[in-house]
């Protein structure tokens, strides 16, 4: 099961980089136009997005915030998701490193242009928000067949 | 399945870097206080079986391995997490126990308690008015 999720992310987010850090070599910076809602490189919270024939799954990374305080919402095919995520703060303490993201967030995705915003499923483990939205049939591939 | 393991054996990947693997640095944040020290670092889709904390005299080691619930056949579009593997460590000083720490884990985020040595914590002085 590691190995099967271990070679998969390899496989596609390792080339994914190589050939972003290629781009960048080449050309100095990326040279495509980037997404309208993107946001910058270390924005919370972290998002990764893949698709199926059937599906669009869409993840983010919101480590020790309550699902149920955060906003989710589709219109079309855009993702938002807004929060706050609070870090209580020891104030007799010494703090030595604040790295963790603290404050309120928002973040918005633009999934591919099929999916279907009426049928989403929402489910967070271990601090990863999974947004699972099915793809209308039309987008399926289908088998064509020779007469 | 087969088809994401070929991608991932591809010869080209493999002489490129062998033996490595890209690895996140959990973000963490540190503080002291009277009785020690507490580290806690953000480490999301990692549950308690695939985590691992090792503590020699010296150094503190934290690692685990996201899991992501995915799909067969899922094809990546955009990703900002490239990898599912967490490591990073720290020094740890002499004054700490580091065979008392107190670790939790929830919602992704681990919590490590590292205790002072009882005899190193910093005693309150009281002065004495003649």
């Amino acid at each position: 099961m590691f190995n099967r999720i271990t070679a998969f992310e390899s496989s596609l987010f390792d080339e994914f980089k190589r050939l972003e850090q290629e781009m960048d070599d080449l050309f100095g910076r990326w040279p495509w136009p980037i997404g309208i809602r993107s946001a910058a490189r270390g924005a919370f919270p972290p998002v990764n997005v893949g698709a199926t024939s059937d599906e669009v799954d869409a993840y983010l990374f919101v480590p020790g915030i309550d699902p149920k305080t955060l906003d989710i919402s589709i219109q079309q095919n855009v993702l938002s998701v807004s929060g706050e995520r609070k870090l209580p703060r020891d104030e007799k303490a010494n703090y030595y490193r604040q790295e963790r993201f603290t404050g309120t967030f928002r973040r918005a995705v633009t999934l591919p242009e099929d999916v279907d915003p009426d049928r989403v499923e929402a489910r967070c483990e271990n601090g990863i928000l999974h947004i699972k939205v099915q793809r209308r049939e039309a987008a399926k591939p289908r088998q064509i067949e020779v007469k | 399945m087969t088809e994401t393991q070929d991608v991932a054996t591809r010869p080209t990947a493999e002489v490129r870097r062998p033996e490595r693997q890209v690895v996140l640095n959990p973000p963490v944040d540190i503080y002291e206080d009277a009785d020690g020290i507490t580290l806690i670092a953000d480490m999301p889709g990692v549950s308690k079986d695939r985590l691992n904390i090792e503590v020699d005299k010296h150094t503190l080691l934290i690692e685990g391995e996201a899991h992501l619930d995915m799909p067969e056949g899922i094809q990546a579009l955009y990703a900002d997490i490239r990898s599912t593997r967490y490591r990073r460590s720290f020094l740890l000083s002499p004054e700490l126990e580091p065979n008392n720490i107190d670790a939790s884990l929830k919602d992704g985020v681990l919590t490590l308690k590292i205790p002072k040595r009882a005899e190193l914590r910093p005693r309150k002085i009281e002065v004495r008015v003649d």
